[in-house]
């Protein structure tokens, strides 16, 4: 598809080289010079609802949209969609993709593109998961009047109780629903934040609010999506991820992957992202640019975490952004220490096919105890060579990682007991609860196990008030830093939690 | 910094006494992903280029498999096809790499394939014509690119886009095999504007050789153009 800019009513407009007589010099469409978008006029225009609908807060690409391109140009002529630029070039070596923000030179690529009939179309290599975007491919925007959500009144059907911690809280996040800015809402591991956020939600929803809440991690969302569902009950709820079917993602409320806010464009009006530490968060940089463009300029940014980076705690220490504090589990107990035990060469052991005596009596310390236990190991390699081992002792007992096939069916059956012991790289840390649950660690002193990542394993263990206390065991060969922060970390906590009661 | 081509890690450079005398150009594949490629070399199939090792003797007669005799046996496409070479086996780490460049469009991985592709060209059929096996024009426009083009144009030398393509049939699953083929027949058509091949080589490029259908519709299609001989290059078997 290549592009002209002709006259029309007397201002330069863009239009589709198959709409004007051949004789005109029709280029490709990032080679067009800047143009504007015709103004949109009240009087005139009816506006096209489903269009409205579904494009309202998203940037697009035309063969996202199911209609002509005819129709497209026409809402453009009427002022309602804008044809905006995908790929920018700012130097020879320097392009940004204004969809995920991705400016890493090695991350573009060029070709002779059959769309745009030029020889060096440049395309964006970091967000191929939603379709390719070449630099000759505009992005669609809505400008025309924002779709009009409803106002949901009474949406909150959740009839669980607060603790007093979790309602101040609770109470606080609502009187700051539409103020704006940025909000840090720290809370231990298993202090309850979910149901922290429920009135929060249903405030901005009688606004006529739009909210999403993004997590890092997929798994979390499918264990926050019945929750929020049965919370929510007569509002639509979509639940945006890796592999989900095409949903309603205009829906008001929307849990997403972080991932997933890639296709927002000023959308949001609260916009609460979970576990702001975790991996691969806060690894990526292109992820904060995401939350930036999904959210409305004037909209509530609110930051989850159990372990805020030190940035984040500065900021908030230095009164540069609100913060809620919840230094208490919801069961009022403190949060388990680690113990630590040191277990030799492990790797070695490993090697010659044999696990470390320490961690042999503590499985078998585990198995007779009937309680089930996670065991977390820095890599996948670590964990094909350890679960043989394992197996040996119980075979119940299963290893899972990200790219495992099994996953689900996995965590679904240590979910129901009938998997005692699982062993994990990093991936569960987070958003599981399962009572009666103790949490060692093999090889806690390498280095993906960061201080934050530590915090997080400790705070599996415990989570249910039947079950408040929970072992935590570090195995290791020589103790880091990052061990050490996280028991001071939590010690501190405690401290905090002990002068709230 | 150098990264994967495909899984975008970081490239750890190991400097080999090779690298030194430049005797080995370095994968732009990471070592992970270059180990999970399984190069086609030793005994293989002399018509479709499958590896001898990967099917039980039973299924061959001397060096032919029994596929390629089936082909062989079918009166309009006898003798259509000189050989093809293939570079992998078709494996789920090529699998992957293929799907990541034809359906999401990530064209550059196409040159990950340059060296090898390159290598096989001179080795066995140097100075053939070069045709890509065409896309249809709906297919195309969607894709962007044509990635059997896209691999022709690792070669560097000039190809030639000889044939079209009708459409794009739809799963061919449920019909006989002589239904199936017949249809196939009318995969292709010849470009209205080439020369005639009278006494040319011809060298077809695609990504895959699956059941070998395409390849022969192909190569059928230049075989009554005039062409002397039609071979093929494929990235998987
Ligand atoms: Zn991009
Ligand atoms: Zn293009
Ligand atoms: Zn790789
Ligand atoms: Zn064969």
């Amino acid at each position: 598809m290549r592009y002209v800019l002709c006259e029309r009513k007397g201002q330069i407009e863009f239009a589709p080289d198959s709409s004007v007589p051949h004789d005109e010099q029709a280029v490709a469409f990032h080679q067009l010079p800047p143009f504007t978008t015709p103004p949109y006029c009240p009087q005139t225009t009816a506006i096209h609802a489903e269009l409205q609908r579904v494009l309202s807060g998203k940037q697009l690409l035309l063969s996202e949209l199911p209609y002509s391109l005819q129709t497209l140009h026409e809402q453009y002529q009427r002022g309602c969609i804008a044809f905006e630029q995908s790929i920018r070039q700012h130097g020879p070596r320097h392009f940004q993709c204004l969809r995920c923000g991705n400016e890493q030179f090695l991350l573009f690529a060029k070709l002779t593109c059959f769309q745009c009939k030029e020889h060096d179309c440049v395309y964006c290599r970091k967000c191929l998961m939603m379709g390719r975007v070449a630099q000759c491919m505009p992005l669609l925007r809505w400008i025309g009047p924002p779709f009009p959500y409803p106002s949901i009144k009474q949406a909150l059907q959740w009839q669980g109780k607060l603790t007093p911690a979790q309602q101040k809280a609770s109470d606080h996040l609502r009187s700051l629903v539409s103020t704006g800015g940025e909000l840090l809402l720290w809370a231990v591991c298993g202090a309850g934040k979910t149901e922290v956020l429920f009135s929060g939600i249903a405030r901005a929803l009688e606004l006529q609010q739009r909210i999403c809440l993004a997590s890092p991690r997929k798994d979390v969302i499918l264990e926050l999506l019945p929750r929020f569902q049965a919370a929510f009950p007569t509002v639509t709820i979509a639940g945006l991820y890796g592999g989900c079917k095409a949903q309603e993602e205009n829906a008001q409320l929307i849990l997403a992957t972080t991932h997933q806010l890639f296709r927002f464009k000023e959308a949001f009006d609260l916009l609460i992202i979970d576990e702001v530490d975790a991996f691969p968060y806060s690894y990526d940089e292109t992820l904060e640019k995401a939350v930036y463009k999904a959210k409305k300029q004037a909209a509530l940014l609110v930051y989850l975490s159990a372990t805020p980076s030190r940035a984040l705690q500065r900021k908030a220490e230095q009164k540069k952004m609100n913060a809620i504090y919840i230094p208490l589990r919801y069961h009022g107990h403190p949060l388990p220490l680690p113990r630590f035990q040191w277990c030799g060469h492990w790797k070695r052991l490993l090697y010659k096919k044999k696990l470390p005596k320490p961690l042999q009596h503590w499985l078998i310390k585990q198995l007779e105890s009937g309680r089930q236990a996670f065991l977390f190991v820095p890599s996948v390699t670590v964990l094909q060579e350890i679960v043989p081992l394992l197996k040996s002792i119980d075979s119940t007992i299963e290893g899972v990682f990200a790219e495992d096939p099994h996953r689900h069916e996995k965590v679904m059956a240590f979910r129901n007991g009938a998997i005692k012991v699982i062993v994990t790289t990093t991936i569960l840390e987070r958003g599981v609860t399962i009572p009666f649950t103790d949490v060692a660690v093999l090889g806690a002193e390498e280095k993906i196990f960061c201080e934050s990542a530590l915090v997080q394993i400790a705070g599996r263990a415990g989570r249910s008030s039947e079950d408040p206390s929970g072992d935590v065991c570090f195995f290791h060969y020589g103790k880091s830093n990052a061990m050490q922060s996280a028991q001071y970390h939590l010690i501190k906590m405690n401290q905090r939690g002990r002068h709230l009661t | 910094m150098k990264r994967c081509l495909f899984c975008h890690e970081t490239l750890v450079e190991e400097v080999s006494w090779n690298d030194c005398f430049g005797l080995r150009k370095r994968s732009l594949f990471c070592d992970t992903c270059y180990k999970g490629l399984e190069e086609i070399s030793g005994e293989r199939c002399d018509g479709c280029g499958r590896k001898h090792s990967l099917f039980p003797e039973q299924y061959r007669q001397n060096m032919t498999c029994l596929d390629c005799i089936k082909w062989e046996g079918n009166a309009l496409y006898s003798q259509v096809l000189q050989r093809n070479i293939s570079l992998y086996v078709y494996n789920e780490t090529l699998k992957a790499i293929i799907a990541k460049m034809k359906y999401r469009g990530d064209a550059e991985l196409a040159k990950g394939f340059q060296q090898k592709l390159q290598q096989v060209y001179t080795t066995f059929f140097h100075g053939y014509a070069v045709v890509p096996i065409p896309l249809s024009e709906e297919r195309h426009y969607e894709r962007g690119f044509n990635q059997a083009e896209l691999l022709a144009q690792q070669l560097n030398v000039p190809y030639e886009n000889w044939l079209t393509r009708q459409r794009h049939e739809n799963k061919q699953s449920k019909k006989t095999r002589s239904e199936r083929l017949k249809i196939n027949q009318h995969t292709f058509l010849l470009h209205s504007e080439v020369p005639p091949l009278t006494g040319t080589h011809c060298v077809l490029i695609d990504d895959v050789y699956t059941t070998g259908a395409t390849i022969r519709a192909a190569a059928l299609i230049l075989k009554q153009a005039g062409a002397l001989s039609v071979s093929s290059i494929t990235i998987g078997r």
